[in-house]
């Protein structure tokens, strides 16, 4: 089953489903107001335009700078590794699992963790991995993956989280969030305290001087990144920035965009395993920098683009569709907008075709993005590649042209032929509007949620050559 | 960065769209009536047929490329080009350039779509009109469409046109900037998540205590009108265009 075939039944379990709509609706609500309250007093779209400048001139300069990272990096004594794709990065790190010996991980939120699908492969070799951040232990508890990129159990409410959390650790059935989280964290601690290695990814990871950064909430980056002897830390290939200088800004629009905080509880700057003599920190620190697909959209200017996120996830708090649907109707590692633009890259057009479409191009999303990525832009440049729709511009991504229909290819043919000859269209129109008595009032989808348009008597075309003719 | 308006035009052209042109001409005739009204010439090319934006979103860029091309000629004097519609200015305001990069016509795209206008903000902003509400006490609400809000960036014109009228009372419905669904063929692709949406808008829409809405454009006004009557709501929109001319004019309008 792939995941195209199953959006609009997803889409439509969640539909019918109230719990989820509501929880959505809130939660979506509850973060568009923060965001907002958060950029209050700033000039905004000055800090995006800077956001997005930043973004650009690293991706611009990518190849140089993933190699100062890896000097800089190595020189701070972080060993740096390279995976092409997901399946090399888990190997990567399994096997740095096996060197230790590890038995128990301790991971911190890692959305490019989830893309490779980490847990499943440590598993495999026998490793226990936890999730430490709260919402990807929820998720891990209901054996199910994030819906947010941010809030990855923002699909349950407390009534919900609180039965889970009673059925698989034995907590009192109390609706009592103080009381959850504590429980939570009673639960993590000793956890943390057994690890052998910590997982974490990074939000900006720094060429020039080799400092992964990791922006958090719950402390539990800082223990994941401390408290074991081995920390790994993983990352895409397009979160390097040039200097330190450059995280500033895009630090000030994470935060905001992403929860409505000026900063967040924990900003962690990792630069180097524990020194000689010192008495905490990590023996090993390790940077696996993941290809996963990446360097592919990099080569081409206008997808570009899309790697200039910092996921945040305001365009999913915006979105009206993703807070119709949830995260988990997409089926994709990162729903909602930009799932919709960078999925097809990751997984191919075949797997991701009903993606692009799935949007009305409201561009709530490009508005709010804080680097300005044309999300709207891209969904319709991905449409065109679906159906290989521009001779000017040959399809470049994999999977292009898998929702070309020999019928709808055909009936566009024939709009435009109609569309570009005046007079062909004028009398088309005219023998409409003289015919209208037998215009259908079933149109398909449309007409089973809305009545149909009733054609005019009388064109605005017919109206204005008639006034033209002098007796209006 | 700020908008700059020209000065007020002699003559301006007047692009329909083809929604408006099938389903809704009185809107089109509405927004001419509304220029001339303020001394301006309208020129309606009778060569024009649709901007395009149909096949551009739906991927196909070849016919889309096609049908734009055929409207490029129309507009040779240098006024400026009129369109009672967010969502068709901004396919020619925003994607022409690119649509015709690298061919023939990239110059002339250029051109044109540096001279297009949606209705509403050059009323307000370039003819600094000013309007006599002559019609009954009324409560109405507003829907300003997604392209008219951010890709043409005119969600200022139509409240503040609204409120030139002393009888009307304008009240925002509930999450104002939130898309009513519509998108084209997203509508039919996506059937029931386009539903959801629009039934979400109707019902803040209702919600205001105002039966009747106005709107910047005619696919949002064809989605929320239709779902509207199909559900049998007491809610009944128009384009603003349509709204503003009955408010404003005396005499019982004509058949022409």
């Amino acid at each position: 089953m792939t995941v195209d075939q199953t959006f609009h039944t997803r889409a439509r379990e969640s539909l019918a489903n109230p719990q989820i709509r509501a929880n959505f609706r809130n939660a979506m609500d509850g973060l568009m107001n923060k965001r907002t309250a958060a950029f209050q007093g700033w000039e905004l779209e000055e800090l995006r335009t800077l956001g997005a400048a930043v973004r650009q001139q690293a991706l611009s300069r990518l190849p140089d700078l993933l190699e100062q990272l890896e000097a800089s990096c190595e020189r701070n004594g972080i060993r740096v590794h390279w995976a092409t794709d997901g399946d090399e990065a888990c190997r990567v790190i399994t096997e740095l699992c096996q060197q230790h010996q590890a038995r128990h991980v301790i991971k911190g939120k890692s959305m490019v963790s989830e893309e490779m699908e980490l847990n499943h492969h440590l598993e495999e070799a026998g490793i226990e991995a936890l999730e430490s951040d709260l919402g990807e232990y929820i998720v891990q508890l209901a054996e199910e993956t994030p819906s947010h990129i941010i809030m990855p159990a923002i699909h349950k409410n407390t009534g919900e989280i609180s039965d889970l959390m009673h059925a698989k650790t034995g907590t009192e059935p109390r609706r009592d969030v103080p009381y959850l989280t504590n429980a939570a964290r009673q639960q993590l601690r000793e956890k943390f305290m057994q690890a052998d290695v910590g997982i974490s990814g990074v939000n900006f990871a720094v060429a020039d001087t080799g400092t992964l950064c990791l922006v958090e909430n719950e402390g539990n980056g800082r223990l994941t990144t401390t408290v074991p002897p081995v920390h790994i830390a993983v990352t895409g290939i397009e979160k390097v920035v040039g200097s330190l200088e450059d995280v500033a800004p895009l630090l000030a629009l994470l935060t905001r965009s992403a929860t409505g905080q000026h900063i967040t509880t924990y900003f962690n700057m990792i630069s180097g395993p524990r020194p000689e003599g010192h008495l905490d920190g990590p023996r090993e620190v390790h940077l696996v920098l993941v290809d996963n697909g990446r360097s592919e959209i990099w080569q081409d200017d206008e997808l570009l683009e899309t790697l200039r996120c910092i996921r945040c996830g305001a365009c999913m708090n915006h979105c009206p569709v993703y807070t119709r649907v949830g995260g988990h109707a997409y089926g994709t590692t990162y729903p909602g907008p930009i799932g919709k633009i960078l999925m097809p890259h990751l997984q191919g057009l075949e797997k991701t075709q009903d993606l692009p479409s799935a949007s009305s191009l409201c561009g709530a999303c490009g508005e709010v993005c804080p680097v300005k990525i044309p999300i709207p832009q891209l969904l319709v440049r991905l449409r065109r590649e679906a159906v290989d729709g521009d001779r000017l511009h040959p399809s470049v991504v994999r999977g292009h042209g898998v929702k070309r229909r020999r019928l709808e290819a055909l009936i566009w043919r024939l709009w435009a032929w109609g569309h570009s000859r005046p007079a062909l269209y004028r009398m088309g129109l005219s023998v409409a509007n003289r015919l209208r008595f037998l215009q259908p009032r079933k149109l398909g989808a449309w007409t089973r949620h809305r009545t149909a348009p009733v054609l005019a008597g009388k064109s605005l075309h017919a109206r204005m050559a008639r006034r033209n003719g002098g007796d209006a | 960065m700020a908008k700059l308006y020209p000065a007020k035009p002699e003559k301006v052209y007047f692009f329909g769209t083809c929604l408006i042109d099938m389903f809704y001409p009185e809107a089109g005739m509405a927004g001419i009536r509304l220029l001339e009204r303020e001394g301006i010439e309208v020129i309606y090319p009778q060569g024009q047929t649709c901007c395009g934006q149909p096949a551009y979103t739906s991927g196909y860029h070849d016919q889309s490329r096609q049908v734009a091309e055929a409207q490029l000629d129309l507009f040779p004097g240098d006024w400026p080009i009129v369109v009672p519609s967010g969502s068709c200015g901004g396919m020619m305001r925003e994607h022409y350039p690119s649509l015709f990069a690298g061919t023939a016509q990239a110059e002339q795209a250029l051109a044109v779509s540096g001279r297009v206008w949606e209705l509403t903000d050059f009323l307000l902003h370039v003819c600094h009109i000013k309007l006599q509400d002559l019609g009954e006490p009324i409560r109405v609400t507003l829907h300003t469409s997604c392209s008219a809000r951010r890709e043409m960036r005119v969600a200022d014109a139509g409240p503040a046109l609204l409120r030139q009228l002393d009888k009307v009372e304008l009240v925002e419905p509930e999450r104002a900037t939130e898309c009513c669904g519509f998108g084209g063929t997203f509508a039919v692709r996506h059937e029931q998540v386009s539903a959801a949406m629009v039934s979400d808008k109707v019902k803040a829409l209702a919600a205001t205590g105002a039966r009747q809405f106005a709107t910047t454009d005619c696919g949002c006004l064809m989605n929320i009108n239709g779902h509207a009557e199909k559900e049998k709501q007491s809610l009944s929109g128009e384009h603003i265009a349509s709204f503003l001319w009955h408010r404003t004019h005396a005499e019982p309008e004509k058949s022409q």
